[in-house]
């Protein structure tokens, strides 16, 4: 009996091998996540990994000739001012509209109507709102028309293939994205706290400052990145709304030329890549200003 | 919330509503312009077109060769579709249900690919499929495609699976139920409306989306809005009302699936889960 | 201590009018509250008692009515004029803000100084014992420290009436008999006035001095604790608060001014009420005073017993199926035949008007 007993004690057998795994999260329901993360990873991670590769072996050169390339070339470094000179104003014009507009909607009960038709732009796409306002936007069309009947301007103004067709149409397909996220943020604000507020004594103009914005700011922070990155992307609209050898040549553009125009993928990986870089960078610098600020849940404790 | 009462901020939310009102205006004004254009004869620096007529529609459909076009549209979009919910909803059921050493990473893994631009990885992605002489094809176009859509699946997913009562899971796995007929029985007819909801986001989205396709595709499979972009960018060639009545013909094949899609979903609550991983 | 209510003769709503739409949320309420007083207002979720406070508050404007502290009208005034304390059911916290500034806000958005502020947050934070945790964000506390910064929030402005919304629903039993005591404590504490709003009975019996019952948006009765509880104005009230017998029935005249009222075939005595005196009638009767008596007229068989400590309390059925709820001191065995009987002064006699009919026998016949 009691050699029994030491006997089993003394050989502790290890659990299979499933149930071990098992108790670390790992089972057949977990294994449903393998296809979509093989994927990712032979189609996103992979093609960067191999990007980032190619970039440092240059047609001609050595193996840091495509970014001395770039940075020596004013055609080609002048698209990242060119491309910032774009992205930042349009991103800011886009949350201080969205901020407002988000502020109202919140009181509202129909906010579904609303909201679809502002969402609309997403849908139709940056190709077919460049279409629309080539026409829109042009000397004859419907906008210069009113503003010169109602004798605002005696001229025609020039919005298009310069920098305002761009700006324009940044804004029509940029504000609904920028405005959906700030929204849900503001609407993630508990209302009780800005009724709180006011039985304390905090005016509507306090009641913003005091309340709303902090609590906001880790919102902003997001928005304006998610935003900013979008606008940087700006492809279609700066060919066929902008001027793309001139005042709106931005970095996809010359990032696409030098791939499918001059057939040099590694320079075109390397412009890739110092796209992905500028983006990151203002990310990181977003969010690190962010860090200095409370971004707990906007909620009101734990009720 | 607090309503406003003084004069000022009665003011202040009337200007509000004008922008907004401006905005919507100059929107609505912009896809005017393309559906009046499509119709006109000849408009030429007036306020409307001379005449009306429908045979743009006809001289695109041929000119274009709308037909393929489409076809090979609804060929990709549909595979697409069925790809990512195949890939994507048991996916988000594993992240929805499990916790497991490396999640976080596989949740970043599922986020950048929606918050990395296309033009962005799309060159380095083009650049693989041209090597591997997938690009040009019609699939190399839907793998291209796949890269945010699959991602985006799984993200709306997962809410949707969150919210059914793991009981109703456990309950069905005493009775006997393996995962196959788990999923078959209890979670499809449960998640269908989100399943639903997310597969025509995923397919709006996807005859919208331009720069992967552009970048990937050959000239027999050019999605409508590729196709679109160049006869923009040709415009000068063929006549302006041609090029409009395709945009026209893009347009309701896009906004048919939208208004579907929205009368399944809120997209304010997509954009809050998205920036809620986002935050962490 | 230096934290006092400021002093004022009574607070008084006139006619205090709130719909929604076609909807009347709040319909005619009149009442006046003396200062120092605990008011609370009790009713069934939907009731109009919250509606109630965020007028009182401002967050909600009238559509009809006036509401006065002393001679001053205050209903066109906005919350922030008002000068009210509030705590709010889920305490709305700030959640950026530590606990002292939490607290101190009130006095801040007054342009207090900043030394005055510090020593009055300082005050309040004693007066509910947590001055241990001035510098913590919300986040880190307790739901019942939570629930004291939300009270010192309200109280450090010294307003003349604090508004409580539900406060404790959101803590568990054992906190909730605590934080009872501690609100009755800084109640007395400041003398200011307190309306209370709640949908638990036990609550209002034990906090308020004056109980406002609420149903569908008008004041069904105003009482102290006991009269509420003994003497329910209305069969609806008497229903809301813990008879749970309520009997259709015919009433007429009995002896010594009690009314005869038939009960499961039998017929017992009980105190008119609503000047009742014959034809259809409700009558109500708590479980404790429904038991099993030597010659008890009610003959009902035991349904279900359970055994609550001290004694027994179950349902039995009589001859014609009327269920009755009673309480009994000797073990109550499924099928057996009780004889039940009531005092006459607990079985209250109510007419059976459409106005005050209680849920459980509305015409759809759903019980609450």
């Amino acid at each position: 009996m009691t050699l029994a007993t030491t006997h089993s004690v003394g050989v502790t057998e290890k659990p299979p091998l499933r149930l071990r795994l098992q108790q670390k999260g790992f089972d057949g329901v977990t294994l449903l996540v393998l296809p979509a993360v093989i994927f990712v990873l032979a189609l996103f991670v992979y093609p960067f990994l191999y990007g980032l590769v190619l970039s440092f072996q240059p047609k001609e050169g050595g193996w840091l000739a495509n970014y001395s390339k770039f940075f020596s070339d004013r055609f080609l470094y002048g698209t990242i001012m060119t491309t910032f000179r774009l992205a930042v104003p349009v991103t800011i014009f886009n949350i201080a509209l969205s901020v407002p507009v988000a502020m109202r909607m919140r009181l509202m009960r129909r906010q579904k109507v609303l909201t679809t038709i502002l969402v609309l732009p997403i849908t139709l796409g940056t190709v077919l709102v460049a279409q629309g306002l080539l026409s829109y936007l042009g000397p004859q069309g419907w906008l210069n028309r009113t503003l010169l009947a109602a004798h605002l301007i005696s001229h025609p103004i020039a919005l298009l293939h310069n920098y305002w067709g761009v700006f324009l149409s940044l804004v029509i397909t940029g504000f609904p994205f920028t405005f959906l996220l700030m929204l849900s943020y503001v609407t993630g604000i508990d209302g009780s706290l800005e009724n709180a507020a006011a039985t304390l004594g905090a005016s509507a103009a306090q009641r913003f400052r005091a309340i709303f914005v902090p609590l906001l700011i880790p919102g902003l922070a997001i928005t304006f990145c998610l935003s900013f990155v979008q606008a940087v992307s700006v492809f279609p609209s700066a060919v066929l709304l902008g001027a793309p050898a001139g005042p709106t040549r931005v970095i996809s553009i010359a990032a696409y030329e030098a791939a499918f125009e001059q057939y040099d993928y590694s320079l075109a990986s390397a412009i890739a890549m110092i796209m992905a870089l500028v983006q990151l960078a203002i990310v990181a610098i977003v969010l690190a200003a962010r860090g200095l600020f409370y971004r707990g849940p906007a909620g009101s404790g734990k009720g | 919330m607090i309503r406003q009462r003084t004069t000022g901020e009665k003011l202040w939310a009337t200007a509000v509503w004008v922008v907004v009102g401006f905005f919507v205006l100059n929107i609505l004004a912009v896809i005017a312009t393309v559906v009046v254009d499509s119709f006109a004869t000849r408009w030429l620096g007036t306020w409307l077109p001379a005449g009306y007529t429908t045979r743009w529609y006809y001289e695109a459909w041929d000119e274009f060769q709308l037909r393929d076009v489409l076809i090979v549209t609804f060929e990709i979009v549909g595979i697409v579709v069925l790809l990512s919910g195949l890939l994507g909803v048991p996916a988000a059921y594993a992240m929805a249900r499990r916790e497991f050493p490396g999640k976080r990473i596989v949740m970043l893994l599922f986020l950048l690919p929606l918050l990395v631009p296309p033009i962005t990885f799309g060159i380095p992605l083009a650049t693989v499929l041209y090597r591997t002489g997938l690009a040009g094809t019609m699939w190399g176009v839907i793998l291209a495609n796949l890269v945010p859509t699959l991602p985006f699946v799984i993200l709306v997913m997962i809410p949707f699976i969150e919210q059914i009562d793991p009981r109703m899971e456990s309950a069905a796995r005493v009775f006997g139920a393996g995962t196959g007929r788990l999923f078959r029985h209890i979670l499809v007819p449960l998640l269908a409306p989100g399943i639903l909801a997310a597969l025509l986001l995923v397919l709006v989205r996807t005859i919208a989306t331009f720069e992967l396709t552009f970048f990937t595709a050959g000239p027999t499979s050019q999605t409508l809005v590729v196709a679109l972009y160049y006869a923009v960018f040709a415009s000068g060639v063929r006549a302006g009302q041609s090029v409009d009545a395709m945009a026209v013909i893009y347009m309701i094949t896009t906004l048919i699936w939208l208004l579907i899609a929205l009368r399944f979903i809120n997209p304010t609550q997509i954009v809050t889960r998205a920036r809620r991983e986002a935050a962490h | 201590m230096t934290i006092a209510s400021r002093d004022f003769r009574e607070l008084r709503l006139d006619g205090v009018s709130r719909g929604f739409g076609a909807l009347n949320a709040l319909k005619d309420v009149t009442l006046t509250i003396q200062r120092g007083e605990f008011i609370t207002l009790l009713g069934p979720s939907g009731c109009g008692k919250s509606t109630a406070l965020n007028c009182v508050a401002g967050l909600l404007p009238l559509t009809g009515g006036s509401i006065w502290l002393d001679d001053r009208r205050l209903d066109q005034l906005r919350p922030e004029d008002r000068g009210f304390g509030m705590v709010f059911q889920n305490y709305a916290l700030f959640p950026h803000m530590n606990v002292r500034k939490n607290v101190g806000f009130g006095l801040a958005m007054r342009n207090e100084s900043k030394a005055d502020i510090d020593r009055k947050v300082e005050d309040a934070l004693n007066v509910v014992r947590l001055s241990a945790q001035g510098g913590k964000l919300p986040g880190q506390l307790s739901g019942g420290q939570q629930q004291r910064v939300a009270i010192a929030r309200a109280i450090v402005i010294e307003p003349p009436l604090v508004l409580m919304d539900e406060p404790l629903s959101n803590l568990d039993a054992k906190l909730r008999l605590e934080m009872r005591a501690e609100i009755r404590r800084i109640h007395q504490y400041l003398g200011s006035a307190t309306i209370y709003v709640t949908h638990d009975q036990d609550e209002a019996l034990s906090l308020a001095d004056r109980i406002v019952v609420l149903r569908d948006g008008t004041i069904r009765q105003v009482g102290t604790p006991a009269e509420l509880y003994s003497r329910p104005a209305h069969a609806d009230v008497a229903e809301f608060m813990g008879y749970r017998n309520i009997i259709r029935t015919e009433a007429n005249p009995g002896s010594n001014g009690w009314v005869n009222v038939g009960i499961g075939g039998a017929e017992i005595a009980g105190t008119p009420l609503e000047g009742v005196q014959r034809g259809r009638a409700i009558a109500a009767i708590r479980p404790e005073d429904l038991s099993p008596v030597g010659n008890g007229p009610i003959v009902a068989r035991v349904e279900t017993a359970e055994y609550r400590g001290r004694d027994f309390y179950g349902t039995a059925r009589t001859e014609d199926g009327t269920e009755l709820y009673f309480r009994s001191e000797q073990n109550a065995a499924v099928g057996e035949v009780l004889h039940l009987g009531a005092d006459p002064a607990r079985v209250l006699v109510y007419a059976d008007t459409a106005a005050s009919r209680p849920a459980e026998l509305a015409p759809n016949g759903i019980a609450a």
